[in-house]
Formats: C-alpha cells, structure tokens, sequence
C-alpha cells in the first residue's frame, strides 16, 4: 500500500522531481536558448569565408602575433605613452562618473528621497544604459568632434548609467533603524548622507568606482579602435587595419594584456576584501 | 571479530604538526560508539581517514576483512557503500528534492552512465521512502531541502546514509547544528539504527554527557592521541579532565 | 575609537582624496581634455541630438533593412553566448577547486579563460577580421572567445560557491566524478549559471554593436554606414531598435531570474 504522500506517474512510475514552476522554466530556457542557436547559424551572413583557410590562417597569424612581438612603426616610449592616454581616458571617466552618479543614486535609492524621484531616474538610467557605448561616443563626436572629448562624455554616460545602478542599490541596503534614530534627532538630509549613508557604503562605492575602473580601460581601447578616441586601441586598430603588421599587433596586444591583469588582479583583492559575505 | 580494526593510524597535514598520532581501536557489529574531545583534537579527521575522505599517512584500516588503505579507486568505491557518512553540516544538495537526495545514496551501485542519468529502479524509490517514513518526513519528499528545518535535514542525510545498506555509518558531529530537541530526535534514531539494523555507528560529539546516555563504547581524543577508550560509565571526572584538560562543571560554563 | 586614530584615519582620506585629483589631473594633461569645455559640450550634444535625432516616415521605410542587421547581431549573441556556455562549463568544472582533477588542468582552465577574458573583443575584432574576412563568423568568434573568458570565471565562482559540501558526501557514498558533478554540482549550480549567461547575452548584443562597426557585420555595420552617410534620421531609428532591443531581453531575463533564483 503507497503512502499518501507517494506520487507516480502515467505509467505507474514514482516521480521523484518535484515538478515545479522553476524546473520547467530552467528546461524551457535552456530549450530556447538552444534552438536559437541553431536558428541562428542558418541566418548567419557567410560572405567570403573560406573556414578551412581562416583557421589555418589565424593559427598562423596568432603565433606570429605572440611569439614574435616587435614594435615597427612607433618607440617604446611612444607606445608606453599611448597606453597612458588610453587609462587616463578611463580614468577620468570614471572619477567624473562616480562623482555624478554619487548624487544621482543618493536621489534614487528609495529609502532616501522620493518615490516619483527615484523612479524616473532609475529609468533614465536603464535607458542610457541601453544604449552602447560606442554609439554615445559617436553620437558626442558629431557635436564635439572626434577625439578624446567625444569618447570621454561616451563613457561618462556609461559609467553613470552603470554606477548609479550600483551605488543605489548600496545605499538601499544601509540599515534602517541607523536612518530613523539620525532622522528623530532631527538631523537634516545630508546630515543624514555624511554621517551615516557614506560612512556605512564608502568601502563598497569605492570598489564599485574601481570594478568600473576596470571595464573603463577595455572600454577606452575599443573606443580608440572604433570611435578615433586615441590611446592604445587606436594604434591597435592602425597596426591591424593599415598596417597589417601583426607583430606591432601582438606587442600592443601584450601591452593591453599586461594592464587588463595587473587591474584584475587588484579588483579581485578588492571583492574579496570587501564583497565577501 | 570485529567489523572494523584501525591499526597505527597516523595523520599530518603539514610536515611538522601531527594530528592524528598512533591510534589503535576496534568497533563490533551494531556497537554505539562515541568519539569525544576538544574542538581541533582530531575527531574529524579521524573519521575522514577511515573512508578515505582523507587520506592517512599510515596505519592499517581493516574492514571486513580488507585494509582500506590499500584500496585502489574502483575497490574503494565498492568499499564506501558498505560505510555511510552524516555530516554536521548535512551535506545535501539544497536546490534538489528530499527523495532525490536520499536516492544520491545509491550511486556507489550504480554505473556512471546509470548515475549521471538518473535512473533508479522502483525498488530503489519505494525502498527510498520506506526510509523516510520511518524517519517520520515522508511528507516533505516532493519538497525543496532548503526548505527544510536543520533537523529534517539531517534525517534527510541519515536516510541518504541508510539506503547504501551499509555496515557501517560515521557521523560527523551531527547535532552541533541542531537545537536541544532535535538533536534528541537525531541521536534516538542512531541509536536505533544501531539497535535494530545492526549497523555500527561512530559519532563524533561535543556534548559529553549526549555520549554518556547513548554510547555503548567512548573514545576520549586529545591532541591527536586517544587518551581514554572505555564503556560509558568508566568515563569520570578523572578521565574527563584528561580528555578536555577541566571538569564538566566548567565545561558547562564554557 | 580613541582621538589620535581618528586623526590618522581623517588624514588618510585627505591624502587620498588629494591623490585621485592628482590623478585626474595628469589623465587630463596627457588626453588634452578640458573639463569645462567638455562639459559645455554636453547641452549642445543634447541640443543637437533634440534637433537632429528624429525619426520621420521616410526613416521608416529603411526599418525592414535596419531589422534585418538587428536579426543578425541578436542571434550573433544568443549563439555566441550559448556556445561559449557549454564551453565555460567544462573549463569552469575543470578550473574550481572542488571539481578540479588535477592542478594542472585547473591551472590550464584559469590560464585559458584569463586570456581570452583580458584581451579586449576589439582586438580579437581586428585579428580574427585578417583572416576570417567581412562576415558574421568573425563577429560570432570575436564574442564567442571574450564570453568563454567571462563566463568561466564566473561559473567558477558559482561551483566554489556552491560549496564542497555536497561533493564530499556523495564521495563518500562511493558516487563517480562524473556522478557528483552530473548530480550535485550541476543541478545546484545551474539556476546561478543561466542568470550569468541571460546577462552576457545582454551585454553581448551592446559589444556586438561594436563588433560590427569594426567587422562590418549586423547593426553595427548599418549604424557605421548610415552615420557615415550622415543620415542620422536612420542612425536615431538606429539607436532606438537597439535600445528596444536590449531592454525587451533585460525584462525577459529578470522575469526568468526572478523565478529561478
């Protein structure tokens, strides 16, 4: 005799998945996504390509690239100076980023200002954050002309977007009863902000500012290639593009590689001192 | 004969601190047996030694018949679902379903493809919950494990360890996380799978006096080396203070 | 807190504040960039953008070409992003420390997804380009390596994450590798994984954008041409479909992450 609690199914077997919404959607995702990558190689545009002869090629290309590095067309201290420009870039869009989204988020979070407030910036953000970076840039570049102006309000915008989403949500977090003893003193708004919102959330904004830091600099390369921003990527670009010289590539290819790590390896210190729960 | 013998067993994680030093013992057929010391004395890696959780130094580890030191992986496989395994922590996987976590048990039987799979038999399913009716959670077994109480958890985990049919069941501190009346519920049930099914259970414990009221044998661990290994009620104050360095008075208070 | 600490602590934040302007002040010698003048740019950008974007019926008859790019560049990523999936899956069993074989494949796998994660897409844009020629294959594989590089950091995280508790268990009841990490790891992890994956494909359709200028492949290419032919009636239609595009799958996405997770 079955418990109660014993289910089977048609053909009389036991089941033992619980049948739920969240399996059923998990399968059903992981269905579509499938089907449309399939879908997806029979609408691809296949121009020209001969697949055999571009992976032999690239192959070729890739160990002249890496184990033949050299500088052809620029010095040492020329391309050291570029991948300072290229992080300078992406510097100064983040710091100006992080100062504007600070206030923006602070009039977002919901459990500081108001509903109606908050609720347009949040969606004002989410649609500048839509939209790409490289389409900011170009779209600043036709009222500010082409170079490093253009590419910085791009990125600007960006990190904005990005920051005030995360910066919010930090703020939104700060405990509530910290907020309503300030508040029954009579404390003001930005005493409230400077006494207690900023203390509590700094360590978490300043890691924040540095992740975006991070994707800044790989930002401000592809800036330089696609939007004549300047800086590494746009050596990058005219070495692969102009030149074809591809052991300029890889030595720029290294240069970025070698800044990529040296930053990760710091912001994931950083997460690991300061985002472990 | 004794179903399990561990001879000489030696264990250092790094070159210089042993943790495990010469420990001798046997365990019989359906013996209740406690393991009881400090937190760092060992107990842990006493018990992860003998199915190799862990891998000993050296020593001798006899069961049924067999060293378990000396087993090559696929024997070992074969010898891990004679001994079953309750952790402290429970060790299941949270985001499956109770009977799927009990049913992880008969892995150790089954082929890889089998496994990875997923086909158990009928026998196995109805076997499955059989034992979580007698562990009294047959209600929850289409339900989530994170949904349940740290308790429930647990028996989830013993009926896990129950059906590999073993002889054998180590159990890791199993009520350090558990509050006062489910730890009652969690040790009557060990005490009668021992009874009843015959199995040999060692339990790691923190609470002296939990191990004087169910042990059949304890075994006091300090600082690497057993320092008591007796019936219940030869266990005083004197080996006590051995054991834990103070009296039980103030290991209350601690 | 005694006064002298507290002192110190106000000092360092001094320094350090005083530090990051020093810092923002050379990025700005060395870029020639001129806060006021950038800043000053920002209304007539806005200006501009107000006067020029706009989107008239003449736009609209280009919309069935514009859609077709957009068709490409969407199933660039979800093809891009789903294969790399499968790809960071056995890198990322092979790279975490509870699923780990051997040192040295997990070594290899972090090795590997590092690479591809720090080298920017643009460059892998420009390199495959050389060889693979204008078309969706080189876009597709510029993604295809980036993503593989993110997603297996990210997975290594969720299986470490997930815990070696589970693991140790059904080793001890004798269960295979394979059986532990088809059974436990998996299934416990997977929730977590689609949500990575529904986020790189979002962030994919923007890079792809990209991509595509420097390829000339999908909307990035349409977007480039029309700019170029200063028809920025298009290029607004342009940005618009992308902006649609991107925040129909944010939605769809948090719908599924608010069920699985």
């Amino acid at each position: 005799m079955d418990s109660v609690y014993l289910k089977r199914d048609k053909a009389g077997r036991i089941n033992i998945k619980a049948g739920n919404r969240v399996n059923s959607v998990i399968n059903w995702t992981v269905l579509s996504l499938t089907l449309l990558t399939v879908t997806a190689f029979l609408f691809f545009d296949y121009t020209g390509l001969e697949i055999g002869r571009a992976i032999m090629e690239t192959a070729v290309n890739l160990r002249t690239m890496f184990l033949q590095p050299s500088l052809n067309h620029f010095s040492w201290g020329e391309a050291l100076f570029q991948v300072g420009v290229t992080i300078s870039l992406a510097v100064i869009a983040t710091i100006l980023g992080a100062v504007i989204a600070f206030f923006l988020a602070l009039w977002s979070a919901v459990n500081l200002a108001n509903k109606w407030v908050s609720k347009s910036i949040k969606i004002f953000v989410a649609f500048i954050r839509a939209v790409p970076t490289v389409l900011w840039v170009l779209i600043f570049a036709i009222a500010a002309g082409l170079g490093s102006e253009a590419a910085i309000l791009g990125m600007l915008f960006h990190s904005i977007a990005y920051l005030v989403k995360a910066f919010s949500e930090a703020f939104e977090e700060v405990d509530k009863g910290m907020l309503e003893a300030l508040r029954s003193t009579g404390s003001g708004w930005w005493h409230t902000i400077v006494h207690a919102v900023l203390p509590s959330t700094s360590t978490y904004l300043l890691s924040w500012t540095f992740l975006r830091f991070e994707i800044n600099f790989s930002v401000a390369v592809a800036m330089g290639a696609a939007a004549g921003a300047g800086g590494i990527g746009f050596e990058l670009f005219m070495a692969s593009g102009f030149y074809f010289d591809l052991r300029e590539v890889g030595f720029i290819t290294y240069a970025i590689l070698l800044v990529a790590i040296v930053l990760e390896v710091a912001s994931t210190h950083l997460k690991k001192r300061y985002f472990s729960s | 004969m004794s179903l399990l013998q561990v001879k000489d067993l030696n264990k250092s994680y790094q070159t210089d601190t042993k943790v495990l030093k010469n420990i001798n013992f046997s365990a019989g057929t359906g013996e209740f047996l406690s393991v009881i010391g400090p937190s760092g004395a060992g107990k842990s890696t006493l018990l992860r030694c003998i199915n190799r959780l862990v891998q000993a130094d050296k020593g001798e580890i006899l069961f049924g018949g067999q060293d378990l030191l000396k087993l090559r992986k696929k024997e070992l496989r074969a010898a891990r679902t004679n001994i079953g395994m309750i952790f402290q922590h429970y060790n299941l996987v949270p985001r499956l379903t109770v009977i799927e976590n009990v049913l992880h048990g008969r892995f150790g039987y089954k082929s890889t493809l089998q496994g990875v799979l997923g086909r158990f038999s009928e026998e196995e399913k109805e076997r499955a919950f059989y034992l979580l009716e007698k562990l009294g959670i047959e209600a929850h077994a289409y339900k989530r494990c994170d949904q349940l109480s740290g308790g429930q958890q647990q028996r989830v985990g013993i009926c896990r360890a129950l059906i590999q049919n073993p002889k054998l069941i180590l159990c890791d501190e199993p009520i350090a996380s558990l509050d006062p009346h489910s730890s009652k519920v969690i040790m009557d049930h060990l005490k009668s799978i021992s009874e009843e099914m015959g199995i040999t259970c060692i339990v790691n414990l923190h609470q002296v006096e939990v191990a004087q009221s169910y042990s059949d044998r304890i075994i006091g661990l300090n600082n690497g080396s057993i320092v008591f290994d007796g019936s219940n009620f030869q266990l005083d104050q004197l080996y006590i203070k051995r054991v834990y360095g103070m009296e039980t008075r103030e290991l209350i208070t601690v | 807190m005694n006064e002298k600490a507290f002192k110190r602590r106000k000092l360092h934040s001094i320094l350090f504040f005083l530090l990051i302007i020093g810092v923002a002040f050379i990025s700005a010698y060395m870029t020639d960039f001129n806060l006021v003048e950038g800043m000053a740019t920002i209304p007539t950008a806005l200006i501009w953008m107000a006067e020029n974007l706009i989107i008239t019926t003449d736009t609209l008859a280009k919309l069935p070409k514009i859609l077709e790019k957009l068709n490409e560049t969407i199933f660039m990523s979800i093809a891009a992003t789903t294969i790399a999936a499968a790809i960071s899956l056995f890198l990322g069993i092979a790279g975490s420390t509870t699923t780990a074989v051997n040192g040295f494949f997990s070594t290899l796998a972090r090795l590997i997804a590092s690479f591809a994660r720090n080298i920017p897409v643009v460059a892998w844009a420009l390199i495959l380009l050389l060889s693979f020629g204008q078309n969706s294959i080189t876009g597709f594989l510029a993604l295809f390596v980036g993503t593989v590089g993110f997603l297996t950091r990210a997975f290594i995280e969720s299986i470490d994450e997930a815990g070696s508790s589970a693991y140790e268990a059904l080793t001890a009841t004798g269960a295979t590798y394979f059986q532990v990490v088809g059974k436990a790891i998996i299934p416990q992890c997977l929730p977590q994984m689609i949500s990575w994956i529904l986020f790189m494909i979002e962030t994919n359709i923007r890079s792809a954008t990209l991509v595509g200028i420097l390829t000339g492949t999908g909307i990035g290419y349409a977007f480039d041409l029309y700019y170029k032919m200063l028809d920025y009636q298009a290029v607004a239609l342009i940005t618009l479909l992308i902006v649609a595009a991107v925040i129909i799958i944010e939605l769809a996405s948090n719908h599924i992450r608010r069920v699985i997770l």
